[in-house]
C-alpha cells in the first residue's frame, strides 16, 4: 500500500524535514524578492506570441480547400491552443502572475480556450490535486475515476480497457477536465448539493457551446462566407478539430509525465491537518516527475517539464523554474533524494507502460504496491527486519546516505536476485 | 435571460455604447473567451474597453513637489464625471501595476471637449508612486484607468451659500469644483478656507488668486507655519456664519477630525460632506485593524495574526476559500481599502490589489471587497 509515513520513506528525520522546508522556503523568498520587470516581459511576449499564432492560424484557414493550408492552419492553431492552455491559462490561473496586479493576466479573471470554465478547473486542479497531490482517495488526478494508474487501486475488470480510456481521454481531454468537476458519479442527497450540480452543468454547458459554436459553427460560416464555399467552410471545421486533438494530446502527454511515470509516489489517506509545510514540500518532491527540456520543450509544456518545481512553488512564474530546478537538484543531492526525471518520450512511455500493466488483475504482475515502478512505502525498506529510518553519512564519503542510495541497493539486489 | 442578454453577455462586463457593445458581442463569438479588446489593445494599447487605459499627454509641475498630469483616456472612459469625484490610476513600475486614487482637477465639460482628464499629485515623502507619478512619468506611457466614483460632488442646484475647507493637496477635489462653477458662471455666496505650510506649497496659487480677484468665491488662505494650525476657533473666526453654510472640507485625517468636531458641535454635521484625500495607509509595521466586508458592511477587529479568512468567518461572513495555505487562489479578493500583510512573507499589499485572505492579515483598518 502506497507510502503511509513519508519521513521514514524518505529516510529522513523530523528535524531533515524542517530543515530542507526551510531551504526550500528560501528559494521562494528569492525568486520573490527578484520578480520584476523581465519576468513582465517574459509573460507580455508571451501573450503576444500565442495571439499571434491564434489569428495567424485562424488566417490561414481561409484557405483550407488547399491542403497545404489545411496543415499549416490547423498546426499553427493547435500550437497557439498548447501555449494558451500550458503557458498561459494554466501558469495565470495558478496566481503565477497576480503579483503584476494586472486584471487581465490574473488569476481571478482569466478565461482560458477550453471546454472546462475556469473557476471550475481552479478548484479541482489548483485546490483538489495541488493540495491532496497524489493522496489516494484525495487527488481526483490520480486515474480521473477512469484510469488505473497504480497498484494500490482494485482491479475491476473494467480495467482492462484501460489503454484504450487512456486514448480516448487524451483525444477528448479538454472535455474530461470540464467534466471532472462535476463529479458526477458522486451522489448528491442535499436539495443545496443538487442546486449546485446544476449550477454546475449550465456553466459547463454554457463554456462548451461557447466554445464548440466559436470552432465548428461560426468560424467555418465565416471562412465559407468568406470564400463563397461550403466546402472550405467543412475543411475549417475539421482544421479547428484537429488543432483541438493536438493540443489535447499534448496536455494530456504533458500531464501524463508530470505525475504516472515510475518513480512518481502515491500516498495513503492520512490528516493533512498535522502535515507541516517541510512535510508537504516533501509529498510534493515524491510525488511528481520531470521530464528534461531545452527552452522550445519547456516553453511548449508550459514548463511543466519542471513539475516536480511546480508542485512546490505552484505559484512563482513559470519562467523561473529552470534557475529553480537547479537548486532543488542541489538540494536532492544533499538530502539523498532522488529526483525523478528523463526524456521526454522515455518518461511519457513509462506511463503508458505503467497504464498497460496495470489493465491486468495483480495476480499477472510481479511487484507488490510496496515496491513497484508507480508505487511504493517505506515498507519495501523494511524487508530485513530493520527499520531504515535514519539517514546514514558515509564515513568514507562523508556523503549522507539516504533514500536514492536506498533505491540504488533495492534495485542492485533485486537485479542480482534475477539473474541468479 | 431574454435573447439580448444571452447575447450581450460576453461583453457584459464592458463599457461603451449600445452600437459598439453589439459589434463586441458579435465579434465576441469569434474570439470566445477572449474579447476582440484583447487582440486589439495589442495594436494600440488604448483600443480596449475591457479595461480602461489611457496615455500620459503631460506632466507639469505645480509647485516643487506637485505635478498635474493630463491622460488621454481610450475606448469605454465616460466623461459624464462629476467634479469632485477621483479615478484610480495604475502604473506600470518594475513590471507591476500600482494603483492610487486621485482627485479629478479637471472639469468634466472641458474634458468632452479636450478627450482628457487631469489629476493633481503631491509627491509624498513616503509616496513611492506619487514620487514617480511627479517626476518619473514621461508623457505617451499607457497607464490604467478606474473609472470616476466617489460621492464627494456638489449638488444640483447649487446651494446659496458655500464653504470650502480644504487643506494640503485636499484642494485637488475643490479645484475641479471651482473650475466648473467657473465655466458654467454658476454665481453663490462662496467661501475657500485653504491650509498650506507656506506660501510656496499652496497648489494652484495663482488661479485662486484670480478666482478670488474675479469675485466667483472668497479664497481665504491660511499658512500654518506663519498663522498656525487650522482649528474650531480660527475657522469660526474666518467664517463668522459658518454654520449657515453648505460644507465640503478635503484634506488629511487629522484635518478633517477637527472639521468633523466643529460642525458636530454646532449641531450641523448634516451639511457636511468630507473628503480624505489620498489612502489612509496603516501605519508602517501596524498590526491588525478593524476589517470591513465591504458588501455586507459586516465589521470585525483582527490582530495581526489571525487571517482575514478566518477573521471573516468569525463575523458570520460568506467567505471563499479553497486550500487555506496560500496554494490554490481560491480565496483571493479585492482589497478595497488599507493595507494587509502576506504572513508568509511579510510583504505588505495596498488598496487595488486582489489579495489572498487565507495567508494576509489586518496592517491596520481595511475593506476587503467579499
Amino acid at each position: 500500500m502506497a507510502i503511509a509515513d513519508i519521513p521514514e520513506y524518505a529516510h529522513l528525520t523530523d528535524s531533515d524535514v524542517e530543515a530542507l522546508g526551510a531551504e526550500l522556503d528560501a528559494i521562494r523568498a528569492d525568486i520573490e524578492a527578484d520578480r520584476g520587470e523581465r519576468d513582465a516581459r517574459y509573460l507580455r511576449n508571451t501573450i503576444r506570441l500565442q495571439r499571434g499564432l491564434e489569428v495567424t492560424g485562424r488566417a490561414l484557414t481561409v484557405g483550407a480547400r488547399k491542403r497545404s493550408m489545411w496543415w499549416a492552419g490547423a498546426t499553427t492553431l493547435g500550437l497557439a491552443k498548447i501555449v494558451e492552455n500550458m503557458e498561459l491559462g494554466h501558469n495565470v490561473m495558478h496566481g503565477q502572475w497576480d503579483w503584476m496586479n494586472d486584471p487581465e493576466v490574473h488569476s481571478t479573471s482569466w478565461e482560458w480556450d477550453n471546454t472546462g470554465p475556469s473557476a471550475h478547473w481552479k478548484h479541482t486542479h489548483n485546490f483538489i490535486h495541488h493540495k491532496y497531490t497524489n493522496v489516494l482517495g484525495m487527488d481526483d488526478d490520480v486515474g480521473y475515476g477512469l484510469l488505473r494508474v497504480t497498484r494500490d487501486q482494485r482491479w475491476k475488470p473494467f480495467n482492462l480497457g484501460n489503454l484504450f480510456y487512456n486514448t480516448a481521454l487524451a483525444a477528448l481531454f479538454e472535455y474530461g477536465i470540464a467534466a471532472q468537476h462535476l463529479e458526477l458519479g458522486k451522489k448528491r442527497k442535499t436539495p443545496e448539493a443538487k442546486a449546485e450540480l446544476r449550477r454546475d452543468i449550465t456553466d459547463v454547458g454554457t463554456k462548451i457551446a461557447r466554445q464548440v459554436g466559436k470552432d465548428y459553427v461560426v468560424y467555418p460560416a465565416l471562412v465559407g462566407a468568406v470564400t463563397r464555399s461550403p466546402e472550405a467552410a467543412r475543411k475549417t471545421a475539421t482544421a479547428n478539430l484537429l488543432a483541438n486533438i493536438m493540443r489535447n494530446f499534448w496536455t494530456n502527454a504533458v500531464i501524463f509525465c508530470g505525475h504516472f511515470p515510475d518513480g512518481a509516489e502515491k500516498f495513503t489517506k492520512f490528516d493533512l491537518k498535522d502535515e507541516t509545510q517541510g512535510q508537504w514540500y516533501l509529498r510534493q518532491m515524491l510525488g511528481s516527475a520531470n521530464f528534461r527540456s531545452g527552452p522550445v520543450l519547456g516553453f511548449m509544456s508550459g514548463n511543466l517539464s519542471y513539475q516536480i518545481e511546480h508542485h512546490i512553488f505552484p505559484d512563482l512564474p513559470s519562467n523561473r523554474l529552470a534557475e529553480i530546478s537547479v537548486r532543488v537538484q542541489a538540494l536532492c543531492e544533499k538530502y539523498d533524494l532522488p529526483y525523478t526525471t528523463g526524456s521526454f518520450p522515455v518518461q511519457y512511455a513509462k506511463s503508458w507502460r505503467t497504464m498497460a500493466k496495470l489493465s491486468l488483475p495483480n495476480k499477472y504482475l510481479r511487484a507488490t504496491s510496496d515496491d513497484a515502478p508507480e508505487t511504493a512505502s517505506e515498507k519495501r525498506f523494511r524487508g530485513e527486519g530493520e527499520s531504515r529510518l535514519t539517514p546514514v553519512v558515509d564515513a568514507g564519503t562523508g556523503r549522507r546516505r539516504g533514500l536514492r542510495t536506498a533505491i540504488a541497493e533495492n534495485r542492485s539486489r533485486l537485479r542480482a536476485r534475477v539473474s541468479a | 435571460m431574454g435573447w439580448r442578454e444571452r447575447f450581450e453577455a460576453p461583453v457584459a462586463g464592458v463599457a461603451g455604447s449600445s452600437g459598439g457593445k453589439w459589434a463586441r458581442a458579435a465579434l465576441a463569438r469569434v474570439t470566445t473567451p477572449l474579447l476582440p479588446d484583447d487582440y486589439l489593445h495589442l495594436v494600440n494599447p488604448l483600443w480596449s474597453a475591457r479595461e480602461l487605459r489611457g496615455r500620459i499627454v503631460s506632466v507639469t509641475p505645480v509647485t516643487s513637489d506637485s505635478a498635474t498630469i493630463v491622460v488621454r483616456p481610450g475606448w469605454g472612459f465616460s466623461f459624464d464625471y462629476h467634479p469632485g469625484q477621483y479615478i484610480g490610476i495604475g502604473v506600470l513600475v518594475d513590471g507591476r501595476w500600482t494603483w492610487r486614487s486621485y482627485s479629478l482637477t479637471s472639469e468634466p465639460d472641458s474634458s468632452r471637449d479636450a478627450g482628457t482628464v487631469s489629476i493633481t499629485v503631491k509627491a509624498m515623502p513616503e509616496g513611492f508612486l506619487s514620487s514617480h507619478l511627479v517626476n518619473g512619468l514621461t508623457p505617451g506611457t499607457v497607464v490604467r484607468l478606474a473609472a470616476p466614483a466617489g460621492e464627494f460632488v456638489l449638488p444640483d442646484p447649487l446651494p446659496a451659500k458655500l464653504l470650502f475647507v480644504t487643506a494640503g493637496s485636499g484642494v485637488t477635489p475643490i479645484m475641479s469644483m471651482l473650475r466648473m462653477m467657473r465655466r458654467r458662471r454658476q454665481r453663490v455666496d462662496a467661501i475657500l478656507v485653504h491650509s498650506a505650510p507656506d506660501a510656496a506649497d499652496v497648489l494652484f496659487a495663482g488661479e485662486l488668486r484670480e478666482i478670488d480677484d474675479s469675485g466667483l468665491v472668497e479664497v481665504k488662505l491660511r499658512l500654518t507655519q506663519s498663522d498656525g494650525r487650522l482649528d474650531s476657533a480660527a475657522l469660526a473666526e474666518l467664517v463668522p456664519d459658518l454654520t449657515e453654510r453648505e460644507v465640503w472640507a478635503c484634506g488629511p485625517g487629522g484635518f478633517i477630525e477637527m472639521v468633523t468636531s466643529t460642525f458636530e458641535q454646532a449641531g450641523r454635521s448634516d451639511h457636511l460632506h468630507i473628503e480624505r484625500f489620498a489612502l489612509e495607509r496603516g501605519e508602517a509595521g501596524a498590526q491588525g485593524g478593524t476589517v470591513t466586508f465591504g458588501r455586507g458592511g459586516k465589521q470585525i477587529e483582527a490582530d495581526g495574526a489571525a487571517t482575514l479568512l478566518e477573521a471573516g468567518e468569525k463575523a458570520g461572513v460568506l467567505m471563499p476559500f479553497g486550500c487555506r495555505m496560500g496554494i490554490c487562489q481560491s480565496c483571493v479578493v479585492m482589497l478595497d481599502k488599507g493595507a494587509v500583510r502576506d504572513l508568509r512573507n511579510g510583504a505588505e499589499h495596498v488598496e487595488g490589489e486582489r489579495i489572498q485572505t487565507c495567508v494576509s492579515a489586518a496592517a491596520g483598518d481595511c475593506t476587503l471587497d467579499v
